[in-house]
């Protein structure tokens, strides 16, 4: 799919970014607070149900836009980008798996109309990061149903209307038999069990909270959470988390060229002398842009066709999608970790134009949210019966 | 044939449930079976029969039961 570079949706993204994403970006984090204002206003231009279909109320937007928007977003305020990303990721949970059933595209209209922000309830203690692995149960009495769960992170998790929770689909299932339950906002608690106050995407607030909720039948999905989690949750996922890195990285070079050209100005005539960094970095950029996007124009293509649909839960694409995340996840830090060194004390200094502390801090969540770690074994696992690499 | 399967489910499977309970349709991946423990199990299989999985081939559904199984195992066979 061609880029969409006169898309509206990228236009209100990158309006919103440059404004109040921006505006508030350091206090965020300074203070580890959630940026409602950016996310706010997100919600007044109706961007948090921007990918539910139009025939339900919403814009319709592509993959590629939301991509393209959180990449306007990461230029300014990792946070709201990575929260924007993060509830987007439900949306498309629910958009491509549940579209036909009509408790869920009556929710999907709701959203559309009332602009909640969905948080994700995936990680889970007891279970050492494996998202495909839970401990809590859906307890089911009739057509209602009783859950609880302690997660170890769950972002915005203070903030969310309402939550995608991942659990066994009964108390007798085996760890890895899960649904994906939706719980409404007034039908949960959220209690806060740990701090919050971590090195970077300091605004995500991503504590542990000790869940205790309430629903009805039909708001499990249908489809179980192994087809949610490798056709939809995993791939969306890593192609979001990698446009924000690449408006990361765009911040990090907007940085760069602006100290490398007041050297320049500063001594007309002459290259100045960390130049030649700023053209080592831009490779890195490239890499990290094109990287996602071919995977994520190859995603589209798949999911416009229903019979390619099988190839999403391949060992194959997972390691694909895995190899995304591990080569964004270290590129992401190689270029902010440059972009310092070029910078050099402008960069260091906290009250700078060029600091790179916020961008540099947020890029090292990157390998920790889903640890490389875990990924690498996942796929050394799987690369051993891959024919191809 | 699917005796030697259940053997190799037992081995390397990780099911929550005793393999002589299930069926040759009984859905692996309910009764346990992870992402992880399919791999060894696709590798276990590849060694008993003497096949190699084609890629295309390594995807959920194919592996998803007994009989599942059975049947790629004789596709690639023949």
């Amino acid at each position: 799919m061609a880029l969409p570079s006169n898309s509206p949706l990228v236009e209100l993204a990158r309006s919103i970014g440059s404004g109040i994403a921006a505006g508030y970006a350091d206090q965020v984090d300074n203070d580890a607070r959630f940026p409602r204002e950016a996310v706010t206003e997100l919600k007044n231009q109706r961007l948090l149900s921007c990918y539910v279909p139009k025939s339900l109320g919403g814009h319709g937007a592509t993959l590629t836009e939301l991509a393209l928007m959180c990449e306007e977003l990461g230029k300014h305020c990792g946070a709201t980008a990575m929260v924007f990303a993060m509830h987007q990721i439900q949306v498309a949970c629910l958009v491509h798996h549940s579209l036909t059933d009509s408790f869920f595209a009556s929710y999907l209209t709701d959203l559309a109309h009332n602009e909640h922000l969905i948080g994700s309830v995936t990680s889970e203690v007891g279970v050492g990061g494996d998202m495909r692995s839970s401990v809590c149960a859906v307890e089911l009495d009739g057509s209602s149903f009783v859950l609880n769960k302690n997660s170890t992170t769950s972002s915005y998790g203070a903030e969310a209307d309402d939550l995608l929770v991942t659990a066994r689909t009964s108390p007798a299932a085996p760890s890895s038999d899960q649904s994906l339950v939706l719980l409404r906002k007034g039908q949960f608690t959220m209690e806060q069990v740990g701090n919050w106050n971590p090195m970077g995407m300091r605004g995500t607030g991503s504590a542990p909270f000790k869940l205790c909720g309430r629903g009805q039948a039909l708001q499990i999905m249908q489809d179980p959470f192994a087809t949610i989690s490798s056709r939809s949750m995993v791939p969306v996922s890593h192609l979001l988390w990698a446009a924000t890195w690449v408006g990361n990285a765009s911040a990090s070079m907007a940085r760069v060229k602006g100290f490398i050209k007041q050297q320049a100005r500063a001594k007309p005539g002459t290259l100045p002398p960390t130049a030649i960094r700023m053209a080592e970095l831009a490779p890195n950029i490239q890499l990290l842009r094109t990287s996602y996007r071919y995977l994520l124009t190859e995603y589209e293509e798949i999911l416009s066709n229903p019979q390619r649909h099988e190839e999403l839960s391949t060992v194959g694409y997972a390691v694909k999608m895995n190899n995304l995340k591990l080569s964004g996840s270290h590129l992401i830090v190689e270029i902010a970790n440059k972009a310092l060194q070029i910078c050099g004390v402008a960069g260091y200094k906290n009250d700078s134009k060029f600091a790179m502390g916020r961008i540099l801090r947020d890029s090292h969540a990157a390998a920790l949210m889903v640890g490389n770690d875990r990924i690498l074994n996942s796929n050394a696992n799987m690369l051993m019966i891959l024919k191809g690499d | 044939m699917q005796d030697k399967i259940r053997k190799i489910l037992r081995d390397h499977g990780r099911l929550a449930v005793d393999v002589t309970t299930l069926s040759d349709t009984s859905d692996l991946y309910q009764s346990g079976m992870t992402s992880h423990a399919s791999v060894n199990v696709m590798l276990a299989l590849e060694g008993e029969f003497d096949v190699e999985f084609p890629d295309n081939m390594l995807k959920r559904s194919v592996f998803e039961s007994i009989a599942s199984i059975s049947s790629a195992i004789n596709q690639l066979k023949n």
